[in-house]
């Protein structure tokens, strides 16, 4: 029975993280029906810079070394779970600014800067122009502006290419064609987090004190996964509230609704569509950030794609598009991972995810809270 | 009477021409490019199957290269596992001359196309239930449920995998033969589903499921039979490409697998043919040009894929085709002629 609780808290920790990662999804999904694969990559990206900020940016004090470190660490943390959030955000917003839209809209000539950019990056690293902070900070410099001038000078020379292709573009309203480019993106953040952030594994060392509290018949709870429990739900708290009182949200559950009739009551659905975006991408990487520092699993640049598949079942299982299906699915995930996970078939808790689908999928295929739509001819 | 004799000639000339094809190349190419080569021809038959299920017939599975491990590891099982228990008995099952190369490569071929079309049964009846992305979840968790039971049968290798496997395919130099002979194979089937009656129905089902059901098109035989054909073609796949490398493991047929056949067929414009073919080829070259490239190569490829999805949404060759319609204009006169 302790054991059965035991795995029963650690489950209910990983499904809350699942549930934050399946909250992008989802909303994402409601809004545009995409699958965003590139969420689980913005996750990791949330973890990464976990991670510097941990070791590099900000002052946090070993804990070691001084005892009285534990309070300013601990609001440090706070900055960057906001700083993560903040970053990640950004990203997604980015991501659907150069990638999504244009899927919609078609290309613009702004486009044409980003991706001068983005293929500049793998150049600039090419040739090593950027350099660590490390190794001086005019080098730093020097590096960063070079990638700067070459990358607009690439967007430059990119423009009439562009203009001549987008005249030239038919918009396709296929589904498969969005989910080609989401995992184009994917492949994008993973591949260049392998440039940026190196291959290596990276780990994050006990920033925050941790502490183990004793509570009914000897079951231990770890003050980071208390931490973890309520950073999510309060997160929660904050989206529901964003989703429900206010103009945005109304605005993102009308375009869930139909977005052709959003758009004619005068919503500007390109806006909303940023701002789910960006409470999608903060809601990740407050989910890496905590993964990253406050259960110290190892970062690689591949990490977010298996925690963010199975947070795409989650949104699945609780019917996509549905908010409290989302974390209801993502609650159910953990869940199922931490008894398959603690039991003699551990090997196959990563087979648990998609078995669970799989049945879910054939015993409801509108997911467990998502509402069958009859489908009109 | 005249046509059947056409076609009779035109198949043998195909086999000869490709069989004498192999010899030459095997003994001509560079090893580096033949095995780029096969593995173009592999990726050529995966994409072309799958343009059978989601370019042709509509249905949005992502998850092909479960069938792709089936296919594989079934084919791996009879010439590794089950073969020496019963060539004791079946002497003529011996391997090491080529006419017992030959027949335990078509007995590996056949029971990996039987169990990889088994697979897709077993996937193509959710997708009677399952539509949209809902059936293209539901494949590519049936693909990583395959991926992670791979992992966890000991007897199979788990991750480790499966080594050593006879080089059936290479032997007497037909690597060449046997591959591009299911390239054209499935090509050909391809072609002439879309050209049939039979095929216009699977069109149907991908342009309007609602209204081929109601103009009485068996829409579930219809989905089924896509899935179980194209299953049946990665199954072959997988047996040569299993019995090509030597050595097969799991992690070759992840995620990333499925990922890089659907792409393939996106990219060369669904329901195309010519464009999956020529899909695969580049995306399977691609990444080889650029690997002078070290590093940087794989966020070139991945900028390119999204450039392409974004500035040609329909794909390479959208729903056109590249073939030979003088040929065909005159066959189908002949064909008139003669009825």
């Amino acid at each position: 029975m302790r054991i059965f609780i035991q795995q029963l808290i650690f489950g209910i920790q990983l499904g809350s993280l699942y549930a934050l990662i399946a909250l992008g999804y989802t909303m994402v999904y409601g809004v545009l029906r995409l699958i965003n694969f590139a969420h689980g990559d913005v996750y990791m990206v949330g973890a990464y810079i976990g991670f510097y900020a941990c070791t590099y940016w900000l002052p946090f004090q070993r804990l070691s070394a001084d005892p009285h470190a534990t309070i300013m660490n601990i609001i440090l943390a706070v900055v960057v779970l906001l700083l993560s959030m903040l970053l990640c955000g950004a990203l997604g917003v980015v991501i659907e600014r150069f990638a999504y839209r244009p899927l919609r809209n078609g290309l613009g000539i702004t486009d044409a800067h980003f991706w001068g950019f983005a293929i500049s990056l793998p150049v600039a690293f090419h040739f090593h122009l950027f350099h660590k902070l490390s190794d001086g900070f005019g080098e730093f410099l020097f590096g960063i502006v070079g990638y700067l001038m070459i990358g607009g000078i690439v967007g430059y020379a990119l423009r009439p290419v562009i203009r001549w292709i987008s005249l030239r573009t038919v918009l396709s309203p296929s589904r498969l064609n969005a989910l080609i480019t989401a995992i184009g993106v994917s492949l994008l953040l993973e591949n260049g987090g392998w440039l940026v952030f190196g291959p290596n594994p990276e780990f994050i060392g006990t920033m925050v004190p941790e502490r183990n509290f004793k509570i009914l018949g000897g079951v231990i709870i770890n003050s980071s996964q208390l931490a973890i429990l309520m950073i999510s739900l309060v997160l929660m708290l904050i989206l529901r509230h964003i989703v429900l009182h206010t103009r945005t949200g109304k605005a993102m559950r009308a375009i869930s609704h139909d977005i052709d009739a959003a758009k004619m009551m005068g919503i500007n659905t390109d806006q909303v569509i940023s701002v789910t975006f960006a409470i999608g991408g903060a809601l990740a990487g407050a989910g890496g950030m905590m993964v990253g520092v406050l259960t110290h699993v190892q970062i690689t640049p591949l990490f977010g794609l298996l925690p963010g598949i199975k947070a795409f079942v989650a949104a699945v299982i609780g019917g996509p598009g549905n908010i409290p299906g989302a974390v209801l699915g993502g609650i159910i995930m953990g869940v199922a991972e931490a008894f398959v996970g603690g039991s003699s078939l551990s090997t196959y808790r990563d087979a648990i995810a998609f078995a669970i689908l799989i049945i879910i999928l054939l015993v409801r295929p509108a997911g467990l809270l998502g509402r069958n739509a009859a489908e009109k001819v | 009477m005249r046509i059947l004799l056409l076609r009779v000639i035109a198949i043998l000339v195909t086999f000869i021409g490709l069989y004498m094809l192999s010899q030459f190349v095997t003994y001509q190419m560079d090893p580096y490019y033949f095995q780029v080569l096969i593995e173009c021809g592999v990726y050529i038959i995966l994409a072309v199957s799958l343009n059978l299920i989601n370019g042709i017939t509509g249905q949005f599975s992502i998850g092909h290269a479960g069938f792709f491990a089936v296919g594989a590891y079934v084919g791996a099982a009879w010439t590794l596992i089950w073969q020496p228990m019963v060539v004791g008995r079946y002497s003529f099952l011996q391997m090491g001359t080529l006419h017992g190369d030959i027949l335990n490569l078509l007995i590996a071929l056949l029971l990996g196309m039987v169990s990889a079309g088994m697979a897709g049964f077993m996937v193509g009846l959710p997708s009677l239930r399952l539509r949209g992305d809902y059936l293209a979840i539901a494949t590519l968790g049936f693909a990583e449920v395959i991926y992670v039971l791979l992992l966890n049968i000991n007897s199979i290798g788990g991750a480790r995998g499966l080594n050593g496997i006879p080089t059936l395919v290479s032997s007497g130099n037909l690597a060449l033969f046997w591959v591009f002979l299911f390239v054209i194979i499935s090509i050909a089937l391809s072609r002439n589903i879309m050209q049939s009656v039979r095929g216009l129905t699977w069109l149907s089902v991908r342009e309007d499921e609602i209204a081929a059901d109601a103009m009485g098109v068996d829409t579930t035989k219809v989905k089924v039979t896509a899935f179980v054909t194209g299953s049946v073609l990665a199954g072959a796949a997988g047996v040569l490409y299993a019995h090509f490398l030597t050595g097969i493991s799991p992690d070759m047929f992840n995620m990333n697998t499925s990922i890089l056949i659907t792409t393939m067929v996106v990219l060369g414009g669904s329901g195309s043919v010519t464009g999956s073919v020529i899909a695969a080829t580049l995306l399977i070259v691609l990444p080889e040009m650029l690997r002078f490239l070290k590093n940087d190569r794989m966020v070139i490829y991945s900028v390119i894929l999204i450039v392409m999805m974004l500035t040609r949404p329909q794909g390479i060759f959208g729903t056109k085709e590249i073939g030979f319609p003088k040929l065909r204009r005159k066959q189908s006169k002949t064909e008139g002629r003669s009825a």
